[in-house]
Parts: C-alpha cells; sequence; structure tokens
C-alpha cells in the first residue's frame, strides 16, 4: 500500500503536468526513494493514480536502468564498466568487489547491505575507474579505496 | 588562469569547486546578456546566433541559430512551445556537461532562458541523467535563486515574457539523449525515439513546438549576446565559432577537460593539455568524441578538432572528449566493451538494431575469447553495412558501427591473431608475466 506520504509527492508531481502520465519516472522514484524497489502491489497503485495500465507502467519501469523491479540491498553500488574505465582497469576494480562481497555482478549480499551494480559511463572518465554507493560518486578506485568505502557503508570484512 | 574573455564557459569558474550563487554570477556580469537579450528581437538573436556558427554540442554539429528558426513565431504559433537542455550525458568517454552543470549551473540556466525567448517558448525542462546527483542538487538550487531575482516566472525583468523551468531527472537510458526519445521519455513513455519528420521544432514534446539543445551549446548562448558573433568566430581556430570543452581520459599524464579555441589540434590537447602518455604507457590511437566515433592514430593527430576537419579526416568531432587507447589494451577487448555498451542500450525499437548489435558483440566477445573462425571479420563487416545510416531508425547503432568499422580496419591484424592463435594474445602476454 502507498503511504499517504507517497501519494501526496506522487499527486504534487502530477499536478505539474497537463498530462497525469508524465510524472511516471518521478512517481515510481518517489517509491523507490522510500523502498529501495518497486513491487507489483505498488506499482499497480501508482499505475492506477497516473491513469495507466499496469503493462504499461511496468513498460516504462522496465526501460530504465535505474527503476529496480527486484529488491536490491541497503547500498547500491553502481560500477562504471564503459570504455574508459576499462582502459583505466575496472575490471581489477570488479574482481575486488566480487571476492570481498562475496557476490557477483547482479547479486546483493546476504546481509542485504550491498547491492553491485554495472553502469554505463558515469561521466567523470578523468578520474576513472569510478564507481557510486547510492547517490555519491567515488572516483580515482584502486582496490585500498575500494576497501574504505565499503567499510564506510558498513562493510566488515 | 585565462579569464572569461577568452574562455567565456569556464572562465569564471570558482577554483575550490563550488558553484557560484547568483549574488557571485551576477558579480561576473552574469545575466547581464539576458538584460539585453530582453530588449532585442527574438529573431535578432536567433540570427546573432546563427552568424556566430555555434555548432550542436551534443556531437551533432548542426548550426544552432537555424535550428531555432524552424520554430512557428508570432501569435499564430501554436501554444506552448518548449525549450530542453539534454543534460542526459552518457556517451562513453564524455565528461564536459557534468563540469557546467556543477560548477556553473547560472551560465546554463541563463543561456536556456535567452534561447527560450529566441523561440518564444513557455516552460524550459532540464532533463538530467539521475546518475548525475550533485548537479541536480545545484541546478535545483540556482532555479530557485533565479526565481527569486525575477529571471525566471512570469513577466522577466518587465519584458512581459515569462518562462517556467524546472529539473526532469530519468532514470538511466543512453537512448534518452536522442531528441525524440528525450520527449517520450518526458512524456512519461518508452523512451524509444520518434520517426522525424515532423521535427522536433514543430511537433515535439505533447505535440507542441520544442527545442532540444545541448548544455553546452546553451552554456554558448550568453557569451553570444554579450560579446556579439564577430567577437565569439575570433575565438575560434576554425570555421565553427567559439571555444569547445575537450577532454581527454586514457593512460596520459593528466586526464581532463579544457576550454580551448575550437579548432585546437588532437595532437596539442593531448601532448601539451594532457601532458603525453603517462609513464610506461605508449599511444595506440585515440577515439576522437565520444565511443561513436572513428578512431584515429598517430598520423591523423595533427587534425583540427573542429566539425569539419574531423569530418574530413574521417571521423567526427562528436562530443571532443578523447579517449586514448594505449598499447596494453587489447584493441578487440576495447571494441567488445563499446559494442557490448550499445547493444544493452540499444531500445529494441527497430530490428537491425534490436538483434544487430548483441550478434555483433557476441561475435567480437567470441573472437576475444579464442573462440573466432575465419569468415567472422567478414561477419562483422557486413554489419557496418546493414546497420548503417537510413537502415536503423536513429543514429545509434550507426554510432556503433562506426568504431567498429574503423577498428576493423586498424586492428586487422590484431583480429586475425585472436582468429588464427585462438586467443588473446594480450592475455596470453598477461598470463606468461604472472607466471
Amino acid at each position: 500500500m502507498l503511504s499517504d506520504e507517497e501519494r501526496l509527492e506522487i499527486e504534487e508531481e502530477i499536478g505539474r503536468y497537463a498530462q497525469e502520465r508524465a510524472a511516471s519516472v518521478e512517481a515510481l522514484m518517489s517509491v523507490q526513494r522510500r523502498r529501495g524497489w518497486v513491487d507489483d502491489e505498488t506499482l499497480g497503485e501508482v499505475a492506477s493514480m497516473l491513469g495507466m495500465s499496469f503493462d504499461e507502467l511496468d513498460g516504462v519501469a522496465t526501460f530504465y536502468n535505474l527503476i529496480f523491479r527486484s529488491p536490491v540491498g541497503k547500498n547500491v553500488i553502481l560500477l562504471c564498466d564503459t570504455i574508459s574505465c576499462m582502459v583505466m582497469g575496472y575490471e581489477t576494480i570488479l574482481a575486488h568487489l566480487e571476492e570481498k562481497l562475496g557476490i557477483r555482478l547482479g547479486q546483493t549480499t546476504a546481509d542485504g547491505l550491498f547491492t553491485l551494480l554495472p553502469v554505463p559511463c558515469l561521466g567523470a572518465c578523468e578520474r576513472s575507474p569510478v564507481m557510486m554507493v547510492g547517490e555519491k560518486l567515488f572516483p580515482g578506485l584502486t582496490p585500498e579505496r575500494v576497501d574504505e568505502i565499503l567499510r564506510e557503508h558498513g562493510w566488515r570484512g | 588562469m585565462a579569464g572569461i574573455a577568452e574562455k567565456p564557459l569556464t572562465g569564471n569558474l570558482r577554483l575550490d569547486g563550488e558553484a557560484p550563487d547568483i549574488k557571485e554570477y551576477e558579480g561576473r556580469g552574469g545575466y547581464e546578456a539576458l538584460r539585453k537579450a530582453l530588449k532585442t528581437a527574438p529573431s535578432e538573436i536567433q540570427k546573432e546566433v546563427k552568424e556566430a556558427n555555434l555548432r550542436g554540442r551534443g556531437g551533432a554539429g548542426f548550426n544552432t541559430g537555424l535550428k531555432w528558426s524552424f520554430v512557428p513565431m508570432g501569435e499564430d504559433a501554436p501554444r506552448p512551445k518548449y525549450l530542453i537542455a539534454n543534460a542526459d550525458e552518457m556517451e562513453p568517454g564524455t565528461f564536459k556537461d557534468r563540469l557546467l552543470l556543477e560548477r556553473n549551473p547560472h551560465l546554463v540556466i541563463e543561456g536556456m532562458i535567452i534561447a527560450s525567448f529566441a523561440i518564444e517558448a513557455d516552460a524550459a525542462f532540464v532533463f538530467l541523467r539521475w546518475e548525475y546527483a550533485l548537479a541536480a542538487k545545484r541546478m535545483r538550487k540556482a532555479i530557485a535563486e533565479a526565481y527569486g531575482k525575477g529571471y525566471l516566472g512570469r513577466d522577466i525583468l518587465g519584458s512581459g515574457f515569462g518562462l517556467e523551468m524546472r529539473v526532469h531527472v530519468s532514470a538511466g537510458r543512453y537512448i534518452c539523449g536522442e531528441e525524440t526519445a528525450l520527449l517520450n521519455a518526458l512524456e512519461g513513455r518508452r523512451a524509444i525515439p520518434r520517426s522525424k519528420p515532423p521535427f522536433p521544432q514543430t511537433s515535439g514534446l505533447w505535440g507542441m513546438p520544442t527545442v532540444v539543445n545541448n548544455v553546452e551549446t546553451l552554456s554558448n548562448v550568453p557569451p553570444i549576446i554579450s560579446g556579439g558573433a564577430e567577437w565569439y568566430k575570433g575565438l575560434s581556430r576554425s570555421e565553427d565559432g567559439g571555444t569547445k570543452l575537450y577532454g581527454v581520459s586514457g593512460r596520459v599524464r593528466r586526464p581532463g577537460l579544457w576550454e580551448l579555441p575550437m579548432g585546437t589540434s588532437a595532437r596539442e590537447i593531448l601532448e601539451e593539455h594532457a601532458g603525453g602518455m603517462a609513464d610506461g604507457f605508449r599511444f595506440r590511437c585515440l577515439i576522437p568524441g565520444g565511443a561513436s566515433t572513428e578512431f584515429i592514430c598517430e598520423e591523423g593527430l595533427d587534425v583540427k578538432m573542429d566539425f569539419d576537419s574531423v569530418r574530413k579526416a574521417g571521423s567526427r568531432l562528436g562530443t571532443g572528449t578523447m579517449i586514448v587507447l594505449d598499447q596494453s589494451v587489447c584493441p578487440v577487448a576495447a571494441l567488445y566493451n563499446i559494442e557490448r555498451f550499445f547493444a544493452q542500450e540499444s531500445c529494441g525499437w527497430c530490428t537491425p538494431c534490436r538483434e544487430g548489435l548483441p550478434w555483433v558483440a557476441r561475435l567480437i566477445k567470441a573472437i576475444e575469447d579464442g573462440a573466432g573462425e575465419p569468415g567472422d571479420i567478414e561477419v562483422l563487416l557486413e554489419h557496418t553495412d546493414s546497420l548503417w545510416m537510413g537502415k536503423t531508425y536513429c543514429a545509434l547503432a550507426p554510432g556503433a558501427m562506426e568504431p567498429l568499422k574503423s577498428g576493423l580496419d586498424i586492428f586487422r591484424e590484431d583480429f586475425e591473431r585472436h582468429i588464427n592463435e585462438k586467443g588473446c594474445p594480450w592475455k596470453k602476454d598477461r598470463r606468461r608475466r604472472d607466471a
């Protein structure tokens, strides 16, 4: 069930546009900000607020890389795997992350603390390799730096 | 540090990395161009920008004033009209708009207001990728400040012209940077490109006249209005007006971004500004303007980095941010990385792109992994034709074919070695060293 707060925020977004569906991404993000991901039941509720069918809104949601339709961990790690970061050795960083967290790309740690995902070019190529944790960008990665960042986010390895 | 007269986009950046607030921006002459513009006829502004030969910095290089001139004007024009700043920067290797959005937000906003005035737009959007969270924060703050000072809202500075502006944060998809896909995204639809014509200038957002301009393009508008077309053209070393944000990433001494005269040579950018190759790394070739452009090798480095010169040299200026490949990088693996990106980011709407790009990516991966067969190179070459301009709905797949086409040419021997030796020579070298 959508909370009153979520409902209000979505209504406010809808109010900014001539057509309700224009608020699709903002509405889905409103939900995701609070819950980490968007489940079927909530997506259905949002769809009816936007005057869309479930499938129409799901079509929009699944179009995007960053709207999550399955559960993710508390911290989502987005590791850039594109060309400049490849030249600068992102593969070493990926192997390090996978080893330390004990998961592969696309997976979540058993304690629910981290989800590891690839992301296209983060537009910080002069500081490659780079990743984001949540909304924060971490440039100039080395294995040592990655350990520090993980610890800052509650990792106890 | 050169001042704003030589570097209109970055000459007034704060050295601490923060964005100037509106007071500081005004103190350095900010919003004076807007004041001047509001006393000028929109058609005159269009003319000035056209004469300045400002060409679209998103990569297409279309004359900006000319792009605006297709918008229906005057009392009979359909309303509302829209102006959109394309801030969905996601071309691999490109990191120029981030700088403007994070560190000079008022310049972007002032450019957007003047552009909106020039096409008589009623509302403006900043279409921003989610990952640029700091830019979202700073742009929203700057927009609020601009409203507070009366540069946005109704009757701006008593001119009778009004404009509403807001930030739309997208949710990550490369195709949203294609201008008609962007319109579908803003309308809350799957972001597939639309067929053209009609062009957005006559039928864009919700079917209304709309102009979509790149962030760097819009940032050039205030200086053109302040300094005039002649001055602006004088900043350049080529026919294209103004300066350009050039970037270099890869194994160079000083990866970075510099505002330089349009037409600065690739060699000067690479050697003087980026400091040449980092110790222990040898230059192989570079991609001049984001992943969807052809490779340039040593003998091509003297090319002037402007739209026409790079085109004549067989590549594209694109976004002007170069990716340097050094000898330690396997070119087949690099091409796999690039083609995998395009395959993943294909919107899936048209068949050649949806089916062809994954095929290309899988085939290159097979070659890289030692499972390549004689004839594979020919199959890849076939795709550079069947996914070329005119055979797909938008420019994504042709863009993906540009590096592949030139890569198959200049790295032909490397591809053949992978196939003949049933594996990647670079990987074998590494294994030998590790052992």
